[in-house]
């Protein structure tokens, strides 16, 4: 088989890892928190980083009025079928084994990350802003929206947002594919030298 | 007459400059920087563990080592307000005895179990000595897990130690008593009176203890004990005094003979003795309590007989060594050789050698018998002496390279000397008269020789005065150098009598965070705020009711009649590490309870005047612990206002 059909169906393949490992993070550190409060992010549930963290930050997030952390969303319902869906269409193409296709299958995954994302950013900016108006503690002007990525004060806490492994394998999973296209267009332009001789 | 006032008027500022090159210069602490040693910076963790007994306090405390600074007190013999422990419904029944429920007892000597004769933190033992009883703390929870009475004891104090597989806790009695217990003259003591040595055997998986047998000795007074390790593991070594069996004015007539003994029991044998079937059973009466961490509840039962061995029917069971004047300790180097007898009268130490023990019982070299055991001859089990090492030998425990180091009450001092050549290497004042002195791991096969706390009876001057009742006092010697070297003095709880310790990383990572919600099984428990209730059966009325940041649901209770029995049952629904909550109840002749994330308490409290009363949470929870509060409305008798509970109005 081609070296370039192996990294196309490899790169597919590796999406499927993030039913094994969570997406992202979100940490809250603060001086009461030796060990931060810590949600983690997966593609179809938001769980615990230590036993019990949801319910704290639930807890926490009540004095200021914020909704408690959803159990279920709609999304939970979609990214498995398109995680799924992805890397069949990218083993598929794997095997056909056109360069075109590969390229396609990038385009579309980094479009689908991309509305993934801007996702998140709606989701973080409803959780942020949405606030009771009985709250018992209440800062002027203060939103509590966690960051996109990186890192941010939020009155006492620091809340980290950072990839975790699930999205390091989904992003080096992309890169392999796109590292298919270009040695299929070297293979295809051997293959055209070799048939030119 | 001008140039001596000069010369003068120079030397004063000679004098005035050395004094002041003096104040520049580090002195004391400082200099030999034994601030440092003890010096544990914020937020940084202690090397070892000491469970410090709080004596007439009833209590065990947890201290860290160097820095002597106190942890936790954990209620045992006492009832706490502060724990509501003997106050709440669940921990009572751990008080119960066949007296009925005891609110205080006098607890001595913690010792901590072990798996092959190392310190294994799984539990830690301690007695009740007054009303007799053997408690087990769990080193996971930092509480009692369950308390055994001892029959057919008096002053259970040679008690308690844990054998090298924690098979047995070994508990003695103190005072001889009639066995049974009977109504008869206190003249008639002397060969009526006896002493019973309990084995009590230790479930390997949860801890569980049972009476395994007793052994009725003579009626002396037995002091201390300890069990032999390496190679004599299998016996067991009890002081006694008062061989003279005086009933009155001891102090005279119990310090009479030249020599008392040491009890050396084979307990090997008394199992052989128990397999064989030559014991005889005799009712008895006493409470077994068992704390469950499930049910966070306690259950007492009482038990009904006991097995009991007579060591003059049985052969090889017992021996007595022949000690100097009334000795305290008997303590067993790690190698197991050496069974050193601290005779509190005498002017010397006595150190008995194993090897040599059981070569005169293999001889039958026996001095004659008392009350039919066989005593053995002095010079043949001698190891050797150490000389005049001080007044008042009480307590010795060992490091880990061979020497040993001895407590002199009278002339308070801590006396460190060579195994073997019994030479004296050095002392060091105790501030002041040292009773008992704690090496972690000292009384085990792998003592930890850095630091060596004396406990100190009298306090006197060391600290801040605070009126006649002065705390007790600890004192922390670093034993590493050839030379002992003073670094603390710090208070303790009670009376600092006898003490455990061990390396912090044995218990560190297994201290458990919180009880998990999931697994509380307490049949009063309420998981969620959906569940709580108000249900009357009768005059007793349960309020099912949680407890989270920063509300109590239900915080209004309304039909609550004078002459009702309410028992309050809260669940704390928090499931984070330090986050417990308190509750109080205005005019409730109880304690507050606090609880614990997980943990289900129950507070029973009888309304004895008609009002609305409020109650709220006593320990600083939140932000909006303040807040964290309800009012409970209580009517006449006969009062028909309905039974209502609400949390929002809803």
């Amino acid at each position: 088989m081609k070296k370039s059909k192996i990294l196309m169906i490899v790169g597919s393949l590796l999406l499927l890892s993030l039913f094994i490992f969570p997406l992202w993070n979100i940490s809250l550190e603060a001086p009461q928190y030796p060990i931060p409060l810590g949600m983690d992010i997966w593609v179809n549930k938001i769980a615990d980083t230590h036993e019990g963290d949801l319910k704290n930050i639930n807890l926490l997030n009540h004095y200021v009025g914020m909704k408690a952390i959803p159990e279920h969303m709609k999304e939970f319902d979609i990214f498995p079928y398109v995680i799924v869906i992805m890397s069949l269409m990218g083993i598929g193409f794997g095997f056909i084994g056109n360069k075109k296709l590969y390229l396609t299958w990038f385009i579309i995954m980094a479009v689908l990350g991309i509305m993934g994302m801007y996702d998140f950013y709606l989701w973080e900016y409803d959780y942020g802003h949405t606030l009771n108006p009985k709250a018992a503690i209440k800062i002027a002007g203060m939103a509590y929206q966690p960051p996109l990525f990186g890192t941010k004060q939020i009155a006492n806490f620091t809340a980290i947002s950072l990839p975790l492994t699930g999205a390091y394998l989904m992003f080096t999973g992309m890169f392999i594919t796109l590292a298919a296209f270009f040695v299929a267009r070297k293979e295809d332009k051997k293959a055209a030298n070799q048939a030119g001789k | 007459m001008k140039k001596n006032f000069t010369f003068l008027l120079a030397l004063s500022f000679l004098v005035i400059a050395m004094t002041g090159c003096n104040k520049g210069s580090k002195s004391g602490a400082l200099k030999s920087g034994v601030a440092e040693k003890v010096y544990v910076a914020p937020g940084e963790h202690d090397k070892f563990y000491a469970f410090i007994s709080g004596g007439f306090s009833g209590q065990l405390a947890v201290y860290g080592l160097p820095s002597g600074r106190l942890f936790k007190v954990i209620p045992v013999f006492s009832v706490d307000a502060e724990k509501a422990y003997g106050f709440n419904e669940e921990t009572k029944p751990l008080l119960n005895t066949s007296h009925g429920f005891i609110p205080w007892d006098d607890a001595h000597h913690p010792d901590i179990s072990q798996t092959n004769g190392e310190l294994d933190g799984r539990w830690i033992f301690i007695n009740g000595n007054n009303t007799p009883r053997i408690a087990r703390i769990s080193l996971k929870t930092f509480e009692t897990a369950e308390i055994l009475e001892i029959p057919n004891s008096a002053g259970n104090h040679s008690s308690c130690f844990v054998t090298e597989n924690t098979e047995y806790v070994v508990a003695g009695t103190r005072f001889s008593v009639p066995i049974p217990q009977r109504d008869m003259p206190i003249k008639d003591y002397k060969g009526n009176f006896k002493g019973a040595l309990s084995f009590i055997s230790v479930d390997p998986k949860d801890g569980n203890m049972s009476i395994a047998f007793q052994i009725l000795m003579p009626g002396f007074n037995y002091d201390l004990s300890h069990p032999g390790r390496n190679k004599s593991h299998g016996w067991f070594f009890f002081t006694t005094y008062n061989t003279e069996e005086a009933n009155s004015l001891l102090e005279v007539n119990a310090s009479q003979n030249d020599k008392d003994y040491i009890a050396a029991v084979n307990w090997k044998k008394a199992e052989e003795y128990i397999k064989a079937g030559k014991f005889k059973t005799m009712p008895a009466n006493f409470a077994h309590n068992v704390y469950s961490e499930t049910n966070h509840s306690a259950t007492s039962t009482m038990e009904k007989e006991v097995k009991v061995l007579d060591p003059a029917e049985c052969p090889g069971l017992v021996y007595f060594l022949p000690t100097p004047k009334s000795p305290h300790g008997c303590d067993v180097d790690p190698s197991g050789e050496y069974i050193v007898g601290s005779g509190k009268l005498a002017a010397a130490l006595t150190v008995h050698s194993f090897t040599k023990i059981l070569k005169a019982i293999e001889d039958k070299k026996f001095d004659g018998n008392a009350y039919g055991i066989p005593i053995l001859k002095y010079d043949d089990i001698v190891a050797g002496v150490v000389e005049q090492p001080g007044l008042g030998p009480l307590h010795t425990e060992f490091d880990d390279k061979g020497n040993a180091y001895t407590t002199f009450f009278i002339s308070s001092e801590v006396v460190k000397w060579k195994l073997g050549t019994w030479e004296v290497l050095d002392r060091k004042p105790c501030f002041y008269s040292v009773g008992h002195l704690m090496i972690p791991g000292g009384n085990s096969r792998k003592p930890f020789g850095k630091y060596l706390v004396a406990m100190n009876k009298i306090t006197k001057d060391r600290y801040l005065p605070t009126g006649p009742e002065m705390c007790q006092s600890a004192q922390l010697y670093d034993i590493s150098g050839d030379k002992m070297e003073l670094l603390l003095d710090f208070p303790t709880i009670g009376e600092p009598h006898y003490a455990a310790g061990c390396p912090a990383e044995l218990l560190e990572a297994n201290s458990q965070k919180f009880y998990k919600l999931d697994e509380n099984k307490h049949p009063y428990a309420t998981k969620s705020e959906a569940d709580t209730k108000v249900v009357r059966e009768g005059n007793n009325v349960h309020v099912y009711m949680t407890m989270i940041r920063s509300h109590f649901s239900p915080d209004n209770i309304e039909g609550i009649k004078v002459g009702d029995k309410v028992f309050f049952h809260i669940t704390n629904l928090e499931q984070d590490f330090d986050v417990p909550h308190g509750f109080g109840m205005i005019g409730a002749q109880n304690s507050e309870l606090l609880i614990m994330p997980g943990q289900t308490e129950t507070l029973v409290y009888e309304p004895k005047q008609v009002g609305v009363w409020p109650f709220y949470c006593t320990d600083f929870c939140s932000a909006l612990h303040q807040e964290m509060q309800g009012y409970m409305r209580v009517s006449a008798p006969g009062s028909n206002v309905p039974l209502k509970w609400s949390l929002d109005g809803e």
